[in-house]
């Protein structure tokens, strides 16, 4: 059994009740308020609401820095089934989202991996989350308005707060240069606040991965490496420049290139094209790519609320988004340099498309 | 190789599944429907062989031309003969579809004729079918099954058992849902499972049985390009050893951590991959909750590379329309050629995102018969499902309970009392009422591990009950809620019924004060993306859990039709057919149709049936709230069966507008009293009844009228819900032991007329007009249930003085009951003289059979009717006949008799077309049984009583005549002996001496049995108690998958058509060269 204790919190008539409470709330910019019931971390938080569609896979979206300064709400609605298993499950060192907001909070987990149930790990790491019955209500709103600015409200009222003005990948990079694993070949792994699933599945094929700080510049410090992949991360594009001008000194220097999400969009603008907000992202785990030029389809798992828009000159499209068109990937006409928008890592969501990290790998 | 792109068919021939089963039921209807649906699509032309003529595939509206012939190869060869198809589909039509076509390819019979495989390889097909090389394949390509070999003796079985180590689970190759499958503990266990599965099939498998693991499926699709998704995953509640379909399924999987979801669901794609499946395939894991080596312990325990009801489940379940799907990709398309059906905005390469749970529960019919053992296990018994939806774990799982129409309101009212030993083993062993064990143990206290231990249900589930129960005892405590208790109630699924019963309000007054608070469902829609983009669906459910409403009402120009629900005994596919075809009649005279049904076996709840589609309970609460909602002109529940008919009183009683004939008249069609009146008002005669409230009064009647007496209780406390006494013993060991009698539960006794005939009188009439009518006729006397007669069309032993009397009192009764709508009475007909034995003011079970049967689709007249534009149709005599024969499924049931009884055992039924009535039936026979499959040319009569043998005699000479050898039990043989027919003695069980009936119908040496029961002894009390000789017999009989006779009518008749047509001489005629059309709109 879970390891998790069982704590029914009854209502005074003995009923194991959820009433919404009006001091417990999510507040839209539109002056949208739904009330729900607290069952993480007592305090107010606000930034821009988004949703996922995945039905598996909560810890490791909950970790995933892409979240950064987003409050999540799950369209699947029962979250918490099967606990939180340990650390090394994560896709980074702990809650990245600002908030969590589901319809209905599982407190009674079981899975023989499972360490906590998730309103103890969310309480430990500070993480405010609520349960309303409509999430449903929500995603039709967010899908046809784009993705808004909003606040979860407990006790105490707080001003909007837009992620997107600040360098949110500043706040998820890492700090610190980090060496890992064996092998031939070494890659350098620029962390714009990148899922650890993506260091596993470099390792996992016999690399050697230094991770660096997204405004790391190796060609300074003069490392010798072998290939280059640059991560996924929150926000716009455009705001982390640094990044931005060391991908154009990789590009100058025909280095075999690897972006993922965040690194399509960089890749892309180094190489001089161009990246937009897209009116509400793709977030969920069924999106579907298709390889350009093959009648190939994938099922990919997808985090972004940017992207790319015109290719740049050298490059063609890689993959496409089977259901809008949009750009899902780029590939250069003759050097080993290519993108994906989506997760080729997974985690959450289907492994159908990590045949990218064999293909990078044998260009380097 | 399969992914060269070829030539576009023109002709494909459709494989169906034959008549509704144990293991193969509607599901199949809908998969093949959606596969022709596809075709048309094309432009393909579709030729579909399938003999279950109240199935939707089988209608004017989907195939191009329909062969009504058995799916044996025998007779599709013949039909490929004469269609020269240049494609086949064999994977719509469940495991009969498949092995017959497996078997046409292995003679190399498509190949002489150049009929294309369509969508998966034969081979794949073959290799998945054969355990043994399956598993090496799967081995091969690294994934992982459970231990194993493969026998084919008794002596092989035990030495592979020993080395595997018990317990070891046993399997019979290619049957049907884990025929003669079953766990063995010991030595003893394994022999008798393994005799059974032998006598199925050559080839048993001994498996490691992994004791209370999960088990997990997942449904995948791959084009010829390699594409792949899963497009849903299911896990059983109930672990493993629990065939799946009895299983208790939840879509999505509820346990599973994204690493295990996500492994499982690669390595069903390398398997789907390595097969080069084409099309749909079902893959099923064990997966170990505590694993100890590595994070992953899984074993795949079962493919099917077929639609399957796994996929029809997946299917409803997400909006994604597999079979439809299947049927392009196995034309060669890609995945991302093919629209998203629901969203109509994406691909069909997607893996839809649910934002609701849903929860399937099998129905069972185990109390329907004699000796039928309850427990539930690796074979499945159940005879249909239901599938509930919420966006709680509970809301799904308790409108499920209450969609199973059991006389449950929810998880915490059992429909059986529990004491400790019962409940205990309960919780060990499952029965079908383990589920409402669990909400009984919960609220006695014990803890989940222990009910973990006991029963395998992973916790959460457990966790998730308790929920339910301990709010439950919580409301009966305070008998009081304020607002948002009430709406948390309802958010856990709690019906008004359930509230009013735990607060000692009824029903009514707590949806007043619910609708007082403004406590309302919610509209929502699935549209397979969660969401994410906006969807033109119209498949919607219920949800206590939300707060807006995604559609809007359609108004006074909508129409709410009423739905089967679950398929049990006496009420299955032919509700959907009737359903179905009203709802398309009104479409196309411009109504919007609201379908609301709860069944996903159905094609009712296919996307493209209705404007409007409510996947919800068939309850009156239920009904009220969409009615309510969508405030339509009125609603149908004449269409549906039984059950949906009785929702008329309570509807109309709060004011809702039922259309055509009002309830008040059903009421007086259904209420014994009144209508007994109303027939003598009339001038009709009827037989004699009377209903009591104390034995004594019912044994003084009984005395009067003469037994025997048919005697249907109100309340039944196990078994039967009506017998028949043939004297004053038996009638008080029923009514005294299986039913109660009392003030409160008064039990209704009526003469039972003997050797009469049953005439079937199928109507359509508008405001007390009659305006078409069909009349067809039991083969067998009055007595069988008219669910399990042999009817023949058109009638052909009543006079026109009886036919026309009968159509006089139908219009009588059409006048007297104003009716407007279908209606079908039963008529019982002896030495002239017509009874009426019931009335029924709804489509009867025989309607799409009629309607097929002449042309004249009844749905479409109804609707005409309902309009007031019907017009008297006459339907001139045919120079054809159709015979309609049972299909049962006792094979599948361990330990039931074989009897036919006054009550309905029969899970299906087949009809075929013939120039006469002997041609059809013999054909109906080869549909219905396995007659001619064998190559016996041999037949075992055992008949009781001297009458019986006495009017069996010419049917005896017939066979010799006929070069059948004949082997009878000793009194029959000595009487055959006497009067010159050669017999062969053959012994009975009892008598201890071989070679026994036993050994010789278990060696399938005869063609056929013949087992007349002695009318003159025994009875419903000795058929309960006593396991007679006949008993061993029959069983023996079903467990060979020998066709067995326990009618003399049936029986005569069988003979006199074998002695007429030879099989050669049927003839191969698809449905349109007997019958057209008759315009009716």
């Amino acid at each position: 059994m879970a390891s998790a204790s069982y704590s029914p919190r009854t209502n005074e008539r003995g009923f194991f009740l959820q009433t919404p409470a009006s001091s417990e709330k999510l507040v839209l910019k539109d002056g949208t308020v739904v009330s729900g019931k607290s069952f993480g971390a007592r305090r107010s938080v606000a930034g821009e609401v988004v949703f996922a569609t995945g039905m598996v896979g909560y810890p490791e979206s909950l970790t995933d820095p892409s979240y950064a300064g987003q409050i999540l709400v799950f369209s699947y609605p029962l979250i918490g089934n099967y606990g939180v298993a340990g650390k090394r499950s994560w896709e980074s060192s702990g809650i990245k989202v600002s908030g969590l907001v589901v319809s209905d909070y599982i407190e009674t987990p079981s899975h023989h991996s499972s360490r906590q149930a998730l309103h103890e790990w969310l309480e430990d790491e500070g993480i405010p989350a609520l349960e309303v019955k409509d999430t449903r209500f929500l995603v039709e709103k967010l899908r046809d308005r784009g993705s808004t600015l909003g606040k979860i409200i407990m006790d105490n009222d707080i001003s909007f707060f837009d992620p997107n003005q600040e360098n949110l990948v500043a706040r998820v990079s890492t700090q610190e240069v980090r060496r890992e694993g064996r092998g031939r070949k070494t890659i350098v792994f620029v962390d714009c606040g990148a899922k650890r699933n993506i260091v596993r599945s470099l390792l996992r094929r016999r690399a050697r991965v230094i991770t660096v700080p997204w405004n790391y510049d190796m060609f300074q410090s003069k490392i010798p490496f072998h290939g280059l992949v640059i991560s996924n991360g929150p926000g716009d594009p455009k705001a982390i420049r640094e990044t931005i001008q060391i991908a154009q000194k990789a590009l100058a220097r025909n280095i075999p290139t690897l972006g993922i999400c965040l690194g399509n969009q960089i890749l892309a603008l180094a190489a001089g094209g161009d990246t937009y907000k897209m009116k509400f992202g793709h977030r969920g785990q069924n999106q579907p790519c298709t390889l350009v030029g093959s009648r190939k389809s994938y099922l990919t798992t997808q985090n972004h609320g940017f992207a790319v828009g015109k290719i740049p000159r050298g490059f063609r499209t890689w993959f496409v988004n089977a259901n809008d068109g949009t750009n899902e990937g780029l590939i250069h006409e003759r050097h080993p340099v290519m993108s994906v928008q989506f997760h080729p890592e997974a985690r959450p969501g289907p492994e159908d498309t990590d045949w990218i990290f064999d293909y990078f790998l044998k260009h380097v | 190789m399969s992914e060269r792109p070829s030539r576009k068919p023109e002709k494909i021939l459709v494989l169906g599944s034959g008549a509704l089963k144990i293991g193969e039921a509607g599901e199949f209807d809908y998969s093949g429907s959606q596969a022709i649906k596809a075709l048309k699509e094309e432009g393909i032309r579709s030729i579909l062989v399938n003999p279950n003529i109240a199935t939707i595939q089988t209608s004017r509206l989907l195939a191009d031309e329909v062969y009504f012939l058995p799916v044996t190869p025998y007779f599709v060869e013949k039909v490929i003969e004469k269609e020269r198809p240049d494609g086949i589909f064999l994977s719509f039509g469940g495991q009969t579809a498949l092995n017959c076509g497996v078997d046409l390819y292995t003679r190399g019979i498509l190949r002489r004729y150049g009929v294309r495989v369509l969508g998966t390889p034969v081979g794949a097909i073959i290799l998945t079918e054969d355990r043994e090389k399956f598993a090496n394949h799967l081995k091969e390509v690294g994934i992982s099954i459970p231990r194993g070999a493969s026998a084919t003796s008794l002596g092989e079985a035990r030495a592979c058992a020993r080395e595997i180590g018990f317990p070891v689970m046993v399997r019979a190759a290619y049957a049907l849902g884990g025929q003669k499958s079953g766990v063995a503990e010991n030595v003893t266990e394994l022999e008798a499972i393994v005799r059974g599965a032998l006598a199925v099939a050559p080839q048993v498998l001994i498996e490691q049985y992994l004791r209370h693991y999960k088990e997990i499926e997942y449904e995948v699709v791959r084009d010829r390009f390699d594409n792949c998704v899963t497009v849903c995953n299911m896990e059983n509640m109930d672990p493993l050893g629990i065939h799946t379909g009895d299983s208790i399924v939840v879509a999505p999987s509820q346990t599973l951590t994204n690493e295990e979801y996500h492994a499982l669901r690669s390595i069903s794609i390398r398997a789907v991959r390595s097969l080069g499946i084409v099309g749909e395939c079902n893959i099923q894991f064990a997966l170990n909750p505590r694993p100890k080596h590595g994070p992953l312990e899984y074993y795949v325990i079962e493919v099917n590379a077929r639609l399957s009801r796994s996929s029809a489940l997946a299917s409803k379940a997400t909006g994604y329309p597999l079979a439809y799907v299947a049927a392009k990709l196995a034309l060669g398309k890609a995945l991302t050629d093919i629209e998203n059906k629901v969203t109509r905005a994406t691909r069909s390469f997607f893996e839809p995102a649910l934002d609701y749970v849903v929860v399937k529960i099998p129905r069972w019919d185990l109390g329907k018969f004699v000796h039928a053992t309850e427990r539930i296990g690796s074979a499945m018994k159940s005879v249909g499902e239901v599938m509930g939806i919420g966006r709680t774990f509970e809301e799904a799982l308790q409108k499920a309970v209450r969609m199973l129409r059991i006389g449950s309101e929810g998880v915490g009212e059992s429909p059986v009392r529990w004491t400790k030993s019962s409940l205990r083993r309960a919780l060990r062993i499952p029965t079908p009422n383990r589920l409402f064990a669990l909400g009984e143990a919960l609220r006695r206290g014990f803890l989940l591990s222990a009910m973990h231990r006991l029963t395998g249900i992973d916790p959460w589930y457990l966790s998730r009950i308790r929920n339910i129960v301990t709010n439950e005892t919580a409301l009966q405590r305070k008998k009081t809620f304020t607002k948002s208790e009430f709406l948390w109630l309802k958010q856990i699924g709690f019906s008004d019924k359930r509230i009013g019963t735990l607060v000692g309000k009824s029903e009514l007054a707590v949806r007043r004060k619910r609708k007082l608070l403004g406590v309302k469902p919610s509209v929502f829609q699935i549209d397979t993306l969660s969401g994410e983009v906006p969807a033109r669906t119209n498949y919607l459910y219920l949800t206590y859990n939300g707060n807006h409403n995604d559609v809007s009402p359609l108004g006074p120009g909508g129409t709410l039709i009423l739905g089967s629900g679950p398929y049990h005994i006496g009420s299955s596919v032919e509700f959907d057919w009737s359903s179905v075809h009203t709802a398309l009649a009104l479409g196309r005279r411009g109504r919007k149709t609201i379908v609301v049904n709860c069944n996903p076996e159905t094609v009712s709840t296919d996307y493209d049936m209705s404007h409007r589609l409510y996947f919800e309970e068939l309850s009156f609460e239920t009904v009220a709230d969409i009615y309510e909602f969508e405030k339509p002109g009125g609603v149908i529940v004449s269409v549906g069966g039984q059950a949906s008919n009785n929702l008329a009183r309570p509807l109309e009683k709060q004011g809702f507008r039922i259309l055509g004939t009002k309830a008040k008249d059903i009421d007086r069609a259904e209420d014994r009293k009144k209508f007994s009146r109303l027939l003598d008002e009339i001038k009709v005669a009827q037989p004699p009844w009377s209903a009591f409230t104390t034995l004594k009064d019912a044994g003084q009647f009984a005395l009067r009228v003469g037994y025997p007496v048919l005697v249907r209780p109100s309340y039944v406390l196990s078994g039967s819900a009506m017998s028949v006494c043939r004297d004053r013993l038996e009638l008080r060991e029923f009514v005294g032991k299986a039913a109660a009698i009392s003030k409160e539960h008064p039990v209704t006794i009526s003469k039972f007329i003997l050797g009469a005939k049953e005439i079937e009188f199928d109507a359509i009439a508008e405001s007390g007009n009659l305006r078409a009518f069909v009349i067809s006729e039991h083969v067998e006397n009055a007595g069988v249930h008219s669910g399990d007669a042999t009817v023949v069309y058109p009638a052909y032993e009543i006079g026109p003085d009886s036919e026309n009397e009968m159509i006089h009192t139908a219009r009588k009764l059409a006048r007297a009951l104003r009716i407007t709508g279908p209606y079908n009475i039963q008529y019982l007909l002896r030495e002239g003289k017509i009874y009426v034995i019931e009335v029924n003011l709804r489509a009867s079970r025989t309607f799409p059979f009629v309607s097929k049967a002449t042309g004249v689709n009844l749905p479409e007249v109804f609707a005409a009717a309902l309009f007031r534009k019907s017009k008297s149709i006459t339907i001139p005599h045919p120079n054809y006949a159709v015979v309609k024969s049972p299909q049962f499924s006792f094979a599948r049931l361990e330990g039931a008799d074989p009897v036919l009884r006054v009550e309905m055992a029969s899970t299906g039924e087949v009809a075929c077309f013939g120039r006469d009535s002997r041609e059809a039936l013999l054909k109906s026979i080869s549909a219905s049984t396995s007659f001619g499959q064998n190559g016996a040319k041999a037949a075992l009569l055992c008949l009781g009583g001297e009458k019986h043998k006495r009017k069996f005699i010419e049917s005896a000479r017939t066979l010799k005549r006929l070069g059948y050898s004949i082997y009878a039990t000793e009194g029959t043989c000595a009487y055959l002996n006497a009067l010159g027919v050669a017999a062969k003695r053959i012994y009975k069980v009892y008598e201890e001496k071989r070679p026994n009936v036993v050994d010789l119908v278990g060696g399938k040496q005869v063609a056929f049995v013949v087992n007349l029961s002695d009318p003159t002894k025994g009875g419903e009390k000795t058929k309960k108690r006593i396991r007679t000789d006949g008993y061993f017999l029959r069983r023996a009989t079903v467990d060979s998958h020998t066709p067995l006779f326990t009618d003399l009518n049936l029986a005569r008749f069988f003979v006199k058509a074998l002695g007429e047509y030879g099989r050669e001489m049927l003839e191969i005629r698809p449905w349109g060269s007997y019958v057209r059309e008759k315009k009716i709109l």
